[in-house]
């Protein structure tokens, strides 16, 4: 997954335009015959997009022996057991991965939301030399697909003695023009006649843009936070090339060193992968709403 | 739309101002008429300037001019060799055969990834009960991690372990050695990225439904019209900038891909799967042929450019021809 291209969609501001959509389409009838077999597709589809997460896991419960046997069961002929699970985490190498991702993902969305908020006021608010000029390269490099950097940029980690670092890790993902521009969009969409107020009363930008314009923004800002998160979480080409050390890996880098590294053990390589998708399967039950509030207001990002 | 009501009253808060302060600053003095917010704007813009210029901007400068030397990752051969590397591309085999499985797998994961989006979302939005269980199922694999994914997907196609072929053996169909086989490594790595990403199109659309007003299909309904005009006269075109954009974006996205291809079969078997990502990173760093690689690089992102062109445009004459 790479650097999101973004469209900010009409309902920006309308965000419970979803609401009471629950029912049937008015003047429809709820269980006609169309009804009934869209639900057996629906139902067919789910249950062919959730069977490879219950395989896996069901794998990840065998013992080797079990995972190895011909032919594959559901239900193994050994019994279902934790050996797997206890084998991966004594290797001891996940959860520094875990905390790896965490610490490098929380820090990229901090600087990405907290430069791209800056930038986008002054983009939106603000008149000064330069700006149209920095604004036009802003969203032009939008179209800059990052895989084409990664030389140069890795040329550049060794200049700078970033290899094998966090920082190594973190700048080169702390940079996304897409969120400036679908910030400024939001941005300018507020009312200034809110920052005027404020201002005859003698406060200053930076006063006005704390005090009013942020908190107005909440919404937005958590829809961008997820975004950066999931992406910088999931991203694999950079951290893959910037880091050799087992010990800076992140969770997906991690992951694909881990079958080379313990050999052909199935159970063992679904139950790591089970434990990596956990957290952010975790994140989503905790935040589906404002997840899938964020996707379609921020529109057309991630990937 | 509001530029011309807004600004007028922040333009005069501004210069009553920086009027105010006109007396402690030379260069008001000069009488002239420049943007009022230099200093302040700057703070504001030098946090991400000063990321964007480091990590961004120099790098695509630098990059583009490594592609014109010889250099490698051990310091060697720095010097200027003019367009040898471009030559040397343009006659490169494996170059070519990477943008075209590039090009391939864009084709083939786009129609899919737009299409059952599209057909799935207009399924859960008749109004089913359960829509959190429904949305869950469909976008959950979007927030795995690509070695995740990729690992769940080389054990279902294991040719003797997995369950896709045992359930082929025991209906007695062919068993396919799928990600081993030049002739299905590729068809199995596109039903993996549709597995995979089709959620996040589907939320996209799912959005987009909501949208259309209900008094558009009970017009529809009044006069007559069943599920199937409503779907075709109304939803789908209703659906048509939506749907613009979604093809716009997934095929750049289609165009970039490494993750799963990488993971799942290194680009093979016998280079019939590696992608244009993989053979920059594959001459950069298994090679360590920096310049070469530089110079691949930006043939790549000269095809992405002029597809993002092309793809534009297309859609801004569809819509201008909408309006007519």
């Amino acid at each position: 997954m790479t650097a999101p291209a973004i469209a900010p969609t009409s309902d920006l501001r309308a965000p419970t335009a979803d609401r009471g959509r629950r029912g049937h389409k008015p003047g429809q009838k709820p269980f006609g015959p169309m009804a009934v077999v869209s639900v057996v597709i629906l139902v067919v589809l789910a249950v062919l997009w959730l069977l490879p997460f219950l395989w896996s896991l069901a794998t990840s419960f065998k013992s080797e022996t079990d995972a190895a046997a011909t032919p594959q069961t559901w239900i193994p002929a050994g019994g279902f057991t934790l050996d797997a699970y206890r084998g991966v985490l004594e290797q001891g190498n996940i959860p520094v991965w875990l905390f790896n991702s965490l610490f490098t993902s929380i820090v990229i969305t901090v600087i990405v939301v907290a430069t791209s908020a800056l930038v986008a006021y002054a983009f939106s608010r603000l008149d000064f030399r330069g700006k149209k000029w920095l604004y036009v390269a802003t969203i032009a490099s939008i179209i800059i697909p990052p895989q084409v950097l990664i030389v140069p940029l890795f040329y550049q980690m060794l200049a700078f003695d970033m290899v094998d670092t966090y920082w190594g890790i973190i700048l080169p993902q702390a940079i996304a023009p897409a969120m400036v521009f679908v910030l400024k969009k939001f941005f300018d969409q507020v009312p200034i006649e809110l920052e005027d107020a404020a201002r005859v009363d003698g406060a200053g930008r930076i006063r006005v843009f704390f005090t009013i314009l942020l908190p107005l923004s909440r919404p937005i800002l958590g829809a961008v936070s997820i975004f950066v998160f999931i992406g910088a979480w999931n991203n694999f080409l950079w951290p893959f090339i910037v880091t050799n050390d087992a010990s800076l890996l992140t969770l997906p880098v991690g992951l694909q060193t881990i079958e080379s590294a313990y050999g052909i053990q199935y159970a063992q390589n679904m139950a790591a992968a089970v434990l990596a998708a956990l957290p952010l399967i975790l994140v989503f039950l905790f935040f589906q709403r404002q997840i899938i509030k964020g996707i379609s207001t921020t529109g057309f990002g991630g990937q | 739309m509001t530029s011309t009501t807004v600004k007028a009253p922040r333009a005069t808060a501004e210069r009553a101002r920086s009027a105010a302060r006109a007396t402690d600053r030379t260069r008001a003095s000069r009488g002239r008429r420049g943007p009022s917010d230099n200093r302040i704007g700057w703070g504001f813009a030098a946090p991400f300037t000063v990321l964007f210029a480091v990590f961004l901007v120099w790098p695509l400068l630098h990059g583009f001019y490594l592609s014109f030397t010889g250099q490698s990752l051990t310091g060697q051969g720095g010097e200027l060799i003019g367009v040898a590397n471009y030559a040397e591309a343009f006659a490169d085999g494996d170059m070519w055969r990477s943008m075209l499985n590039t090009l391939w797998f864009t084709v083939l994961s786009t129609i899919p990834l737009v299409v059952v989006a599209l057909v799935l979302a207009i399924l859960v939005n008749t109004g089913l009960p359960g829509q959190w269980l429904w949305r869950l199922s469909f976008f959950l694999p979007y927030l795995l991690a690509s070695t995740v994914v990729s690992l769940f997907w080389i054990q279902l196609y294991s040719p003797t372990l997995g369950p896709i072929n045992n359930v082929l053996g025991t209906l007695g169909l062919p068993q396919p050695a799928w990600l081993q086989d030049p002739d299905t490594a590729m068809i199995a790595v596109v039903a993996t990225t549709v597995w995979w990403t089709v959620g996040f199109n589907f939320l996209l659309y799912l959005a987009a439904l909501q949208n259309i007003p209900d008094q558009q299909y009970e017009a529809a309904s009044l006069d007559g019209a069943g599920r199937w005009r409503s779907l075709l006269s109304i939803t789908i075109p209703q659906l048509g900038p939506t749907t613009g954009l979604i093809v716009i974006l997934q095929v750049l996205a289609s165009l970039k891909v490494f993750d799963q291809i990488y993971q799942m079969t290194t680009g093979g078997p016998a280079g019939s799967t590696r992608s244009a990502v993989q053979y920059i990173f594959d001459t950069g760093f298994t090679g360590y042929r920096f310049g070469y690689s530089s110079a691949i690089s930006y043939i790549f992102f000269a095809v992405i450019v002029v597809i993002s062109i092309a793809q534009f445009s297309i859609t801004a004459r569809n819509r201008k021809g909408a309006q007519k």
